[in-house]
């Protein structure tokens, strides 16, 4: 059992490292305060092939691993979680569902395309109405003899707005519950389909998250993903692969956290000496330490299980439960450690708490992973 | 078209610091890093590649460590990579180490040669024109601008104090390059992702057919007799002054020094 | 044949002998003076087309003989014409040693003729002596920056001959000039047949202030903390006839052009007065500047590295200090007129 990361994983972390510290860092504060879609880092990002990692080069990817794209991700979100999310929403929401379950022709059209990132990908299943509960999906598909009518909204889509390709989620059949959704593969000028409006979130306010509106949207048989009836399989399956991504994205927050905490009390003199020589605060960071380091395993684990084609959907759960509880609890302890200068926006601390937030609650909630986790336990 | 760039590992220097007890150089924990100004010799050659599909091969003597940084350059579309490393290559000053590498480049065809102006540990800028000399190739230095290349030449505009030549250079030759003459670009991932796939040559002393006393500390014209830090001063005068009190200070002085 | 003398090479361009040529000339005058051997004279070795009316600058700096290769093709510097006829005359005439000024055109051609003549080369000297020790009357012992500036050398070159350096401008002393001195003009005849390997097309004047700083007597400078603010600064060089110089962290931040930089990287400046506001003093910028003759600092942050080299150093704002400043420099010109 190797802890350590090979010396191909080691030299990919150090790139995503170097061009996050370069590219996303100095416009992190910048795109949180005026609430931008940073447009300039997803050119540079797929300038480095970075935009679709773990696909293979015949469909225009990287021909890397689970493990290799989520390095990526943490590295991006260790300074600037919107970004990470941006690339996680991507390539585990958009771009991994039509390589999984995509007929050829399917794959042909978009995953090179999406691979290189000269389009954008979303995933569109929450709606009003059916958050966890996502089988209640109220937006209806009626089959007709080309294709389908969509009709029905979105709510809370990541990188809608920008994407160029959604995968949407639709009731097929009504009678049969869950067995009853499908997916299609949307692309963002079908007549009918329109953005809605962008929320204002108190994190990751760079990410565009809007709804989605469906107003008698004719969608060609051939988008639709998978078969009829299998689209509530095909969004768990798919959240389980996405659970990673934000799981690495929540240890990526707190991994700048604590960086950013432990430079600020080497510096930070009060009663004429650094607050790192009391013991509170170093005893406060070892306890922090060791959660990250924990969430560390958990995450790089589910990857490489996802790698060798094990199950990995309960590990999967796990990592994103303990992750994203920790990336709070990390960026709520750290910014008392701050004190009040942390809690003005002179420093990056309030905007990682204010993004680690969310992690616990998109993607399938810490709750959903708790049921998941007890489900198979209990089973 | 083939082109070879020539590198160095260096401690960043501009991170080191000066032991303030025993006036020595802390090396402890000082990262190791492409040199810059050949940083800016790998991106001339990247653009030289896409434009005219030239083959790059980078090259470096250097202690077996050297190879991560060889990596590092592979992960930026370098196509192969050369590390000339033998204990007895060590301690080599610049006559030495351009020897080596111009014993080593002769085995190689080439047609262009892109080195970093100077390294910053070193500081020499000697090892790039000796190292043409000793290949009998023409050299360039302080090269910030290069404008086009054929099979024959290359033509380049070169950098003095207070102006700067437009060459035209015969091939082969060496050219070497400023740190702000472009932005480097940073590794991408499809060739991280490869670069340990490649196989990185490894050439000794027993490759080169040179004599011992040419190469190392033993071919060394130069010695170094000592090093030293500079001694900090102190005893002066630092004072908190208001801004109208500090502008009051400074004209006072600068009385004297005005006509 | 042993070797002897100090030779110099006499850069010109454009029929200007380098100020940086009268340096290497004082030094080399007071060297053979330590060396106390009666024969060792300071040669010049002076290159170009139509050059013979400059000998006369270079005896009255300190050149005992001037050794003057007129050709065509040394009109204009280029790498292997020059260091082909410098070959020959150090082949012919066997200096002790080669002294050459660290200009762009010095560690050009520098490199380019040790390693021809295999003999040893040690670059951007701040400093020369005779060894200390006595054991070699004739060996130099040679001092530079390397790592950045952060550690100094002592370089020798115990074996091979001539011993060469090239010098950094700015930092000896052109303290030598004879006015009406003479000396030894020996003409050395040159044959260039081939055809030049590299060809001049062009040449690009830069376009800069035509500002050289390393000529100036007051220097305002610049750091980060000026960004933004470089016009107080020029307010009062111009008001006192001194320039503006910067950091580099001020240059690539865009605030000033690359030829006033001041530093290891950049230019190297001993003036009179200098004054450095919003510079934090690390060693690559003081190692440009430090041998200035008066420094003052001004730094918000007391434990600037800067005030380990001012001799009077400021804790304040110098955004808010130089208006104020401006006003003073004013009031006692006009009380002066």
């Amino acid at each position: 059992m190797d802890f350590s990361l090979s010396k191909k994983h080691t030299l990919v972390q150090s790139m995503f490292h170097d061009f996050a510290l370069k590219e996303v860092k100095p416009l992190a504060a910048q795109i949180d305060e005026e609430e931008r879609f940073p447009v300039e880092t997803v050119v540079k990002m797929r300038n480095l092939n970075m935009m679709g990692i773990p696909f293979p080069s015949a469909l225009g990817g990287g021909d890397g691993d689970t493990l290799a794209y989520i390095l990526a991700v943490e590295q991006l979100s260790r300074f600037c979680a919107t970004t990470g999310v941006i690339l996680s929403a991507h390539t585990s929401l958009c771009s991994a569902p039509i390589y999984a379950f995509g007929t050829p022709s399917q794959k042909q059209r978009y995953l090179p395309k999406l691979n290189s990132g000269e389009w954008l990908g979303a995933f569109g299943l929450t709606e009003p109405n059916a958050g966890t509960d996502a089988g209640g999906q109220q937006t209806i598909a009626i089959k007709q003899e080309d294709g389908y009518v969509i009709n029905g909204s979105k709510i809370f889509i990541t990188n809608a707005g920008y994407a160029d390709v959604y995968i949407i989620f639709a009731m097929t059949d009504k009678s049969q519950g869950t067995r009853g959704i499908s997916a299609f593969i949307l692309e963002k000028d079908t007549p009918g389909f329109t953005v809605g409006k962008k929320e204002k979130k108190l994190g990751i306010r760079g990410s565009s998250t809007c709804e989605l509106i469906f107003n008698n949207v004719h969608l060609p048989k051939e988008n639709l993903l998978g078969e009829e009836g299998k689209g509530f399989k095909i969004a768990m399956s798919t959240l389980d692969g996405g659970r990673i991504g934000i799981a690495a994205q929540a240890l990526g927050i707190a991994q700048g956290a604590i960086e950013q905490t432990v430079a600020y009390v080497k510096q930070r003199k009060q009663f004429g000496k650094p607050i790192g020589a009391f013991q509170n605060t170093q005893f406060k960071l070892a306890d922090l330490e060791t959660k990250i380091e924990a969430t560390r395993l958990l995450v790089y684990r589910a990857a490489v299980l996802k790698d060798q084609g094990r199950p990995y959907s309960n590990e999967a759960a796990m990592a994103k439960l303990y992750a994203s509880q920790t990336a709070m609890e990390v960026t709520v302890e750290c910014l008392q450690l701050f004190g009040g200068y942390g809690y003005t926006r002179d420093y990056p601390i309030e905007r990682m708490m204010r993004d680690a937030k969310i992690t616990e609650i998109y993607e399938g909630t810490s709750e959903v992973q708790r049921m998941v986790i007890s489900g198979n336990l209990l089973r | 078209m083939n082109i070879v760039i020539l590198v160095k590992q260096v401690p960043d220097t501009t991170e080191m610091k000066i032991d303030k007890t025993t006036g020595t150089l802390i090396r402890a924990g000082v990262p190791s890093i492409i040199n810059p100004d050949d940083l800016a010799a790998i991106e001339e050659a990247l653009v030289l590649k896409a434009k005219y599909g030239a083959h790059c091969a980078v090259v470096t003597m250097g202690p077996p460590q050297a190879e991560e940084m060889l990596r590092e350059i592979l992960g930026r579309g370098i196509d192969t990579a050369y590390l000339l490393s033998d204990s007895r290559f060590a301690g080599a000053d610049t006559w030495a180490t351009s020897t080596t590498l111009a014993a080593f480049l002769k085995t190689l065809d080439v047609d262009l040669i892109l080195a970093g102006r100077q390294a910053i540990d070193g500081d020499t800028a000697q090892v790039g024109p000796q190292t043409a000399e000793k290949l009998g190739i023409p050299q360039v230095t302080c090269v910030e601008e290069i404008l086009s290349l054929n099979d024959h030449h290359i033509t380049v505009q070169k950098a003095y104090e207070t102006y700067s030549d437009l060459l035209e250079v015969d091939l082969p030759c060496l050219l070497t390059t400023l740190n702000s003459m472009n932005q480097p670009r940073g590794m991408n991932f499809v060739d991280a992702w490869k670069a340990y796939d490649k196989t990185i040559v490894r050439i000794g002393f027993d490759d080169l057919h040179l004599p011992l006393d040419q190469v190392g500390l033993k071919g060394s014209p130069t010695q170094v007799k000592k090093t030293f830090t500079r001694s900090v001063q102190s005893g002066f005068i630092k004072q908190e002054l208001s801004p109208e009190d500090a502008a009051k200070t400074v004209s006072e002085i600068l009385k004297a020094y005005m006509e | 044949m042993e070797t002897k003398d100090i030779f110099v090479f006499a850069q010109q361009v454009d029929h200007q002998i380098d100020d940086v040529v009268f340096e290497l000339l004082s030094e080399a005058k007071k060297l053979t003076a330590s060396i106390q051997i009666d024969d060792f004279h300071v040669v010049a070795v002076l290159l170009g087309e139509n050059v013979t009316d400059l000998t006369s600058v270079l005896f009255e700096h300190g050149a005992d003989t001037v050794i003057v290769c007129d050709h065509p093709r040394l009109h204009r510097y280029s790498t292997d014409d020059y260091a082909d006829v410098l070959c020959e005359i150090i082949r012919d005439k066997k200096p002790d040693s080669f002294l050459i000024g660290a200009t762009g055109i010095g560690r050009d051609l520098a490199p380019r003729i040790a390693a021809r003549i295999d003999t040893g080369l040690t670059a951007d000297a701040t400093q020369i002596e005779i060894d200390p020790t006595g054991e070699h009357p004739t060996q130099l012992w040679i001092t530079r920056p390397a790592f950045g500036g952060n550690l100094f050398g002592t370089i020798v070159c115990p074996n091979h001959r001539p011993q060469m350096a090239t010098i950094r401008p700015n930092v000896l002393l052109a303290d030598f000039h004879q006015v009406g001195r003479t000396g030894n003009v020996e003409t050395f005849e040159c044959t260039i047949e081939n055809e030049p390997r590299v060809r001049w097309l062009k040449r690009i004047p830069k376009s800069t202030h035509g500002v050289n700083i390393a000529k100036a007597r007051i220097i305002f400078s610049g750091g980060r903390g000026m960004v933004g603010h470089f016009d107080l600064l020029e307010k009062c060089a111009n008001q006192v006839g001194g320039v503006v110089a910067a950091s580099r962290a001020a240059v690539d931040l865009g605030e000033a052009p690359k030829d006033v930089q001041v530093g290891q990287t950049g230019k190297t400046v001993r003036p009179t007065l200098y004054i450095a506001c919003g510079i934090s003093g690390a060693v690559q910028h003081t190692a440009g500047m430090d041998k200035s003759e008066f420094i003052i600092a001004i730094n918000k942050d007391p434990q600037a590295a800067i005030f380990t080299v001012a001799n009077v150093g400021i804790v304040g704002d110098a955004v808010e200090i130089l208006p104020l400043l401006a006003q003073e420099i004013k009031r006692i010109q006009e009380a002066n007129a």
